[in-house]
């Protein structure tokens, strides 16, 4: 008899149940694969609290750290590359002819923000030149907290891309994987886990939008919400309950691999300081 | 609970050498103001369909000024209608740089008709003329001027990417500085390549109205800018027509979050700048009395009708006494009055609405605790005027120390630490502005750093330019104005 296993959350750097014991089968062509955890409103609340916590300690790395950290992902995604494919295979989820392309745009993905996590701040900030005699300069910040709602559709790369735009300028995020992608979620994890990446700084949540996205959005430690799922009643639900903290809120787009998408999530400090002697 | 209300300790002295010091210093130049203002739409004044008028009042005498339309939703339809030709044809017709000449030309304009403007603010909002005059109006031009050059340069606003104008904009902006707010709004939003339809606040429409003239006179295509007055249902007619493809607004976070709720359900674009309630700084290895010129411009610049005001001043402990001192001297000799004297520091509070606001929460501040004082000061008879006045060790939590009063009222508290002082700097739901006093660059910085805010002043306050991006944190808002940064949000990256 085969012994199927629950696919396990990771949050807080640990791989957890949902704390309501919820699970439900993640079924292939009638088969059951595994059984996958359905987060709770309580499982996002105490995520947000580790993502809180881990998000300080992640800013404040060198950026040159945080740029080897998520380099290091790549390495691990790679050597995960077999796991990676037969999940994919076993699930259905993607051709078998395309396993091995798949994998490979998420490690060229992971690499792409690695190299991001120390430039962008040239790119997008700057030396502001003001009119009087002041030093006055423009960088960018994380925002804090960020919260990920993925797309329905599983798709690797797309997955790695949210989480590596948030999280390369020194965010946190708590990520909420469609049932689709859901048996994703412990091998996610394990790539986050074996990178020095700080516990708390990816949070993967398996389950439905439609449970969480009250909270997610009224959630006042959340300071933005990446909305990338397909269902536009719930984004602009989520968007006009977001505004007791003033949540940033960024819709769904096709795009990978570019720099906008980073500076979605991040604040511009300027700051002035007078010249003279 | 400890109430004290200090009184300078030669009043009858104090009150003498005001007098005899400063003669009366009126600006002379005068303005003409029409009987009744109509909406600017599709490049002429056009009465408003619903009929109505409204008066705006000088807040300085009380008097009524001139009658200005109340703009219904059919006003508005008229407005986003004409915006929309606007875009759809000539405007989006026209290369960078010829888009730019025309904000260069504005710029000029607006130059060279400075001091009539700077006239018709005060008269209007009740600031003093030097402020209308020195800062407002060459900050106004130099917007325009600014952004006019980034007309022809927009795909440098995000390296490497290709940006496309975002439509209609509605522009909804305050009173606290009404044309300085326009041209925040209309420079960068033009120079995208947007129209627009603004919304002057009901207090203080006059100048954007004159704006309007600008344009005219400027040949601006018809219906690139659109301005219609009235309040708050006029505005919020703006932010729920159809074919405005973003809103950008300035004023209160109350406001903000409702506007914020009912755009959220569409997909306009958002920028948002809010309120404040900022902490300044002051470490004890500051240059003391430059630090109390700051913490005075920081708070009473504009009566403190400053979202990034400095209205929580937090100070070492150990040179608790010797700012204390300092300040109350350098506040005593603040003069309040009337907003056009030269020599008037601090004018007159934008309204009856906000003065009662202002006091009300001052009522509601000295119920609470902690040391309460005034400057003893001969306020004009007429009009609406407030005298400074500051709050000392009120519990964190207390109205003032929390609020944003809107007013010229200081809330003090102390520090031990640099942590301590960033942790209390913090601790508020804003995070707009926050001002730094040391003469250790390296705690400067470190102190920078961490402040959650928008815009860090160190060892300065208040200070603005066309080239500098501003905007809060959490939620003070999102988005920025000024500066490269202030493009981005009049644009959409491919």
């Amino acid at each position: 008899m085969d012994v199927l296993k629950t696919i396990k959350m990771f949050a807080g750097g640990a791989f957890i149940r949902s704390e309501s014991g919820a699970t439900v089968p993640y079924i292939v062509e009638g088969e059951e694969l595994a059984r996958v955890c359905v987060a709770s409103k309580k499982d996002f609340r105490n995520a947000v609290t580790s993502a809180k916590n881990a998000q300080s300690i992640w800013a404040a790395k060198s950026t040159y750290n945080r740029s080897q950290i998520l380099y290091r992902m790549a390495e691990m995604t790679q050597g995960r590359e077999t796991e990676l494919m037969n999940l994919m295979m076993a699930s259905e989820l993607v051709d078998e002819a395309n396993v091995g392309e798949e994998v490979q745009k998420a490690v060229d993905t992971f690499v792409y923000y690695a190299g991001w996590c120390d430039k962008y701040q040239q790119v997008m900030g700057g030396l502001n030149p003001v009119t009087g005699p002041y030093h006055n300069f423009t960088a960018p910040e994380a925002v804090g907290v960020v919260s990920l709602v993925t797309s329905e559709k599983f798709n690797l790369s797309q997955i790695v891309d949210n989480i590596c735009a948030i999280i390369c300028s020194g965010n946190s995020v708590v990520a909420l994987l469609s049932p689709e992608s859901s048996v994703f979620v412990s091998i996610l994890g394990e790539i986050f886990h074996t990178s020095d990446l700080p516990g708390g700084v990816v949070n993967l949540l398996s389950g439905k939008i439609e449970d969480l996205a009250t909270v997610m959005a009224e959630h006042m430690e959340v300071n933005s919400i990446s909305f990338q799922n397909e269902n536009e009643k719930i984004y602009f639900d989520m968007r006009s309950r977001s505004i007791d903290n003033m949540k940033r809120v960024v819709g769904a787009n096709q795009k990978a691999k570019s720099l906008e998408l980073i500076t979605d999530f991040v604040e511009q400090k300027t700051v002035w300081h007078p010249i003279g002697v | 609970m400890t109430k004290k209300k200090t009184k300078t300790k030669t009043k009858s002295k104090t009150k003498k050498t005001f007098k005899f010091e400063y003669d009366a210093a009126p600006e002379s130049f005068k303005v003409e103001i029409e009987e009744k203002y109509y909406n600017f739409i599709g490049g002429e004044f056009v009465k408003p369909k619903s009929g109505k008028y409204f008066d705006t009042v000088n807040p300085a005498t009380g008097k009524v000024l001139t009658k200005i339309a109340l703009s219904n939703t059919q006003d508005v339809d008229a407005a986003v209608k004409a915006a929309k030709k606007a875009f759809e044809g000539e405007w989006s017709s026209l290369s960078g740089l010829e888009r730019g000449k025309y904000l260069f030309r504005i710029a000029r304009i607006i130059q060279e008709r400075s001091r009539e403007l700077a006239v018709l603010e005060t008269l209007d909002g009740g600031k003093p003329i030097k402020e209308s005059r020195d800062v407002d109006l060459p900050l106004v031009a130099q917007h325009f001027f600014y952004n006019a050059g980034w007309a022809d340069k927009l795909e440098y606003i995000m390296p490497g990417k290709e940006v496309a104008p975002v439509g209609v904009c509605g522009q909804i902006i305050p009173w606290n500085f009404p044309l300085l707010m326009l041209a925040w709004k209309i420079a960068p939003a033009l120079a995208a390549g947007n129209t627009v339809v603004l919304k002057p606040a009901e207090q203080t429409s006059l100048t954007a109205l004159r704006f309007a003239e600008i344009c005219y006179e400027a040949g601006l295509p018809a219906g690139v800018v659109n301005i219609i007055t009235g309040a708050g249902e006029t505005g919020a007619a703006l932010v729920e027509h159809k074919d405005v493809n973003k809103i950008a607004f300035t004023g209160s976070t109350d406001i903000g979050k409702l506007i914020a709720k009912t755009a959220g359900k569409t997909q306009k674009k958002l920028t948002m700048e809010l309120g404040g309630k900022s902490a300044n700084i002051v470490f004890a290895d500051a240059a003391i009395d430059q630090a109390v010129e700051g913490i005075v411009s920081g708070i009473f610049f504009n009566q403190g009708h400053v979202c990034c005001a400095g209205s929580r001043l937090l100070v070492e402990e150990s040179i608790k006494d010797v700012v204390i001192k300092k300040l109350k001297k350098r506040m005593k000799q603040i003069r309040v009055g009337d907003p056009l004297d030269k020599n008037t520091d601090l004018g007159a509070i934008n309204s009856k609405d906000q003065l009662k606001k202002i006091k009300d929460l001052v009522k509601q501040g000295q119920k609470e605790g902690g040391e309460f004082w005034q400057v003893e000061s001969e306020l004009p008879t007429r009009g609406n005027f407030f005298a400074p006045c500051f709050f000392m060790d009120q519990s964190a939590s207390s109205t003032i120390s929390r609020e944003e009063v809107f007013g010229p009222v200081l809330s003090i508290s102390t520090f031990r630490t640099p942590d301590e002082a960033i942790a209390k700097a913090n601790d508020t739901n804003y995070g707009l502005a926050a001002g730094i006093w040391s003469e250790k660059g390296s705690k400067v910085h470190e102190v920078a750093s961490k402040l959650k805010a928008g815009v860090i002043w160190a060892n300065t306050y208040n200070k603005f330019d066309a080239a500098s991006p501003f905007g809060g944190f959490k939620e003070s808002g999102y988005g920025r104005e000024g500066g490269r940064h202030g493009l981005l949000p009049y644009l959409e990256v491919k």
